[in-house]
This record gives structure tokens, sequence and C-alpha cells, in this order.
């Protein structure tokens, strides 16, 4: 237990110190905020579907969770060119175990960042239906950073060096989170694109966000929940999966 | 029941490459045991292949009394090691890489601070407890890896390349508190190194490795024997055809520089 708590307790220290970290990666959410929650308000308005800023906000709060938490994830990535994967794989300490200190890490920054921006948004206009919601959205998005930071654990033990980052940001986080529903309600969409959002994890997330937050919802908070769940588990079991396998 | 490390026929193969080729040697508990060899040679994947962080593709190990392949968490409880290449995390303070360390290997609390002074002490980084290792020179950054390594007490310490980069009189010191735990608490040691003299000096038993092979093994006295010579030195040359080559820089080097730009 002290063992994962203490890899736990690095990830904060290092997120906590790295300031430029934490204001770089606001940038984006901050961007699609401002450019989209207002640039499309009228639009949205005008399709009588009530403040755009509302509904965008669950899913930007989502975005800058899954963001961190793929990044954090393969950081494993960083910590084996700079060696420190080393020390930990040769301890007493099973790697199942360095595995959940690594992803428990990974997935409160995640939420932090998470939180973080949910109080920016508050700042642009976003209004939450009940206060008191916030904190289980807060789980909500402690669960959807287990499921991502997992994720990013998976590939990067699958991955060498950061050649392929560049590819898995643009074919698989972009895609996960323009497919999820982030930016567009989910009625009326063509055929293919339901398919791809109903199959896409995030897509629960977000609808469980949108529920507590802004009362408005497509699956129902039980069936979100359940998804989001199995979904975790089946990640973090493939992540630990993959990082037993890893060789120095 | 003396013999603490056995290793048979050992192979490590890299797509086409064979790093190590076919190797056998056994080592002696409480004795300090080394690997002479030129870069390349086939020490650190030997080393890696003992520790559990890489799969031998043949042959067999057995590392007080378990085989790092089907039970690695029982082998990982008997050993401490110092890598050759950087391990530390360079955005924590050398403190706080000693107390991770001693989480990870079971140093009870009060015990890990005590120890942990008294070793930054004795490489000399005590008033530097608190700086980020990214500041650190290389030699101190290397003083800190050998610290943390002898943080805690194992059966077996593996040291690849220890003082790698470091002053004569840094090394001396070292060397003398490595063979002072040998000798007060029995410690096994395992190093390697391509420096002769450091073979000479410190090795009960040194095993000369090129090319992924172990050519002779046996202490310092046998080995001149062996090829009726009078140093290590030419020893080495009879027994290898070459003299050691020098070190090339390190590849790391340039990933670390792109990480750095990238954090920015
Ligand atoms: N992960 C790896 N992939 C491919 N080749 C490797 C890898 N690790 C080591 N090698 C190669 O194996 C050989 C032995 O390397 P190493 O064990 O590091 O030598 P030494 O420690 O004696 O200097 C070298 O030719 C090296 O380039
Ligand atoms: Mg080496």
């Amino acid at each position: 237990m002290k063992k994962i708590y203490i890899l736990w307790l690095r990830q904060i220290k290092k997120y906590l110190r790295s300031k430029s970290r934490i204001v770089g990666s606001l940038g984006q959410p901050l961007l699609f905020l401002i450019a989209l929650g207002y640039g499309l308000n009228s639009v949205f308005q005008q399709a009588g579907q009530g403040s755009y800023l509302n509904f965008l906000s669950p899913g930007i709060i989502a975005m800058s969770i899954i963001f961190t938490s793929i990044f954090s994830g393969m950081e494993v990535i960083w910590d084996r060119q700079f060696g420190f994967l080393k020390e930990t794989l040769a301890a007493p300490i099973s790697r199942f175990n360095i595995m959940i200190g690594r992803t428990l890490g990974g997935a409160t920054v995640a939420t932090m960042q998470g939180i973080i921006v949910m109080f920016i948004s508050l700042l642009f206009g976003f209004r939450p239906v009940s206060w008191i919601n916030m904190i289980p959205a807060i789980g909500i998005m402690f669960i959807i950073a287990l499921l991502f930071t997992s994720l990013g654990t998976m590939i990067a033990s699958l991955l060498e060096d950061m050649q392929g980052f560049h590819l898995i940001m643009n074919f698989l986080v972009m895609p996960i989170f323009f497919f999820s529903g982030a930016i567009f309600p989910l009625q009326g969409l063509p055929k293919v694109l339901v398919i791809i959002v109903r199959i896409n994890p995030l897509s629960y997330g977000i609808d469980a966000l949108r529920i507590l937050l802004i009362n408005v919802g497509h699956y129902g908070l039980g069936i979100d929940t359940i998804v989001l769940l199995s979904v975790t588990l089946i990640f973090l079991w493939l992540g630990s999966h993959f990082f037993k396998k890893i060789q120095i | 029941m003396n013999t603490i490390i056995e290793v048979k026929s050992l192979t490590k193969k890299f797509d086409g490459l064979t790093a190590v080729d076919n190797v056998s040697f056994n080592v002696e508990t409480g004795e300090i045991f080394a690997f002479l060899g030129p870069n390349g040679a086939g020490k650190s994947t030997t080393i890696k292949m003992l520790t559990t962080l890489l799969r031998p593709s043949s042959g067999n190990i057995i590392v007080n009394g378990h085989d790092p392949v089907n039970h690695p968490d029982a082998v990982r409880r008997s050993f401490g090691i110092v890598f050759q290449d950087p391990s530390l995390d360079e955005d924590l303070t050398a403190w706080e890489n000693m107390e991770i360390h001693g989480v990870l290997y079971d140093v009870p609390s009060s015990t890990l601070k005590q120890k942990s002074e008294e070793l930054l002490k004795f490489v000399d980084l005590w008033s530097r407890k608190d700086n980020f290792v990214k500041e650190f020179s290389g030699g101190m950054k290397r003083r800190l890896e050998i610290a943390r390594g002898l943080l805690h007490l194992p059966k077996i310490i593996f040291l690849d390349e220890p003082t790698l980069g470091l002053d004569p009189q840094t090394r001396n010191h070292i060397w003398a508190y490595v063979r002072d735990l040998n000798k007060n608490a029995g410690t096994t040691v395992f190093f390697t190194t391509h420096y002769m003299e450091e073979a000479d000096k410190i090795a009960q038993r040194i095993a000369i490795i090129d090319h992924g092979k172990i050519i002779a093994i046996g202490t310092s006295n046998d080995l001149k024997k062996q090829t009726n010579t009078n140093s290590l030195e030419d020893a080495f040359l009879a027994l290898t055809g070459s003299t050691i080559r020098e070190e090339a820089v390190n590849p790391n080097d340039r990933m670390r520089k792109m990480h750095k730009m990238w954090r920015k």
C-alpha cells in the first residue's frame, strides 16, 4: 500500500511543480470554450437547444481530462527514456502495483485538471443545475481519467519511444474526443455516426456529466456508470497486462 | 548451498545480434565477482537478465534460489542495483529520490531517514539534498545513484560500471565502502567494469567477457598464470587479442534534450 502511495505521490508532486504544464494544458480547453461556446451560441439557441456554453462545458471538461490522462499514462515512455522506470521495475514491488500506483497518480492529476476547467467554465458563464451535483460529477471525472490513463499506459507499454505520439493523438485521441458528443447533441445524427459514438466509451462519460450538471442526457446515468466502470476495468486489466511485458 | 548466482548457457539475442552468447558461471555467497570487458561486451545485458529486467533468449538462471523469469518478485527481494545508465527522477529532489527508493525496498522509515543522511553525507551531497536532480552535474548524479543503491541491505548488490565518470578519489572512497559492506554484512558483490585496476584490486574473481562470451574466469593470479603474463592488462591482451576500447557517447543524451524541449 505504502509503495502504491509513494508512486501516486510522485505523480502529484511532479504535476503541482510543473506550473507551465498546468497553464499550458488549459490553453486548448479555453480556446474551445471561447471560440465554440461563444461562436456557436446563437446558432444553437436559434435551433431551440438553449445555451450552447452550458451544453459544451461538460464536453470541454471531459476533453481536458482525456488529454491529460492519455498523456499521463504515456509518461511511462519518458520514464523509460530517462531511466526511472528501471528503478521501479527492479524493486521488490509487483508490476501490477507499479501500474496501479502510476495510474491512480495520473488519473488524480487529470481529475484536478478537469476540476480547474470546470471552474474556468463557470467564469465564462457555465451554470450547472445543481451545485451539489458537482461532487458526483467529480467522481465520474475520476473514472473517465482512470480509463484513459490505463489506455495511455497500455499504448506506452507497446511503444519504444515518443515517435508514435502524434499518430496516437491525431488518429486515436482526437477522434475519441470529436465522436463522443462532446461538442454536438446526439439527436438526429447520421446512422454511421450514431454507431461510432455508441462504441466510444467517452460518450458515456460525457453523457453522465451532462445528466449531473445540466440535466440533459441520452443513455441514462445507470447505463453510463455501468459502461464506464466496465470499460475502465477492462482497460486497467489491459494496461497492466501490457505493462507487465515491458523489457528494458 | 554456497552458490548464490548460477548461470547456465545464458544467451540473449537482439534481432540479429547475439549480445550474450552461451554464458555459464557461478557466483559464491559473500564473494566479490567482476565482469571485465570492453563496451558492448554484453555485461549490462547479462545484469539485466539476472535482475528480471530482460528475458533471456535461452539458458537458465538461479538468483538466490529463484528463477528470474518465473519468480521475478522473489528474485527482486534479494538484490540491490546501481545501473550503468541514469535511473533517477530528475524532477524530484535528491532526498525524494532516496525516499522513494527506501519505500520501494521496504526500508523502515526511521532507518530510512538516518541512513539517507549518512549516505548523502558520504557522497558529499547532504547540503544539496533539497535540490532538484536536474540541477546536478553528471558526477553528482552518479554519486546520488550510488548512495541510493546502498540505502537498503540486500543479499546481493549489482554494480554496473558504478564509478564511470567519477574522479579517482571518489572512486576509492566508494570501493572502500563496498568492501566494508562485503566484509561486515556479507553482501555478495557483482560488478562490471572496463577498468583493469578496478577489477584487479577489488574483485576476488574476474570473468573476462568479450563479444558476448566469457573467455576466461578466475582470480587475477589465475588469469596471469594461465596466460604467462605479469599484469592483468597483459593477460587481457593475451586472452582477447585487443586492449580495452574507450567509452562511446551515450545515445540517451539526444532523447533527453528532446524531452526538455518538449516540456518547455
Ligand atoms: N535493447 C537492445 N536492443 C538491441 N541491441 C542491444 C540492446 N541492448 C544492448 N544491445 C547490444 O548488445 C550488445 C551488448 O551490450 P551491453 O550488454 O550493453 O554491453 P556492455 O554493458 O558490456 O557495454 C551491444 O552490441 C549493444 O549494442
Ligand atoms: Mg554496460
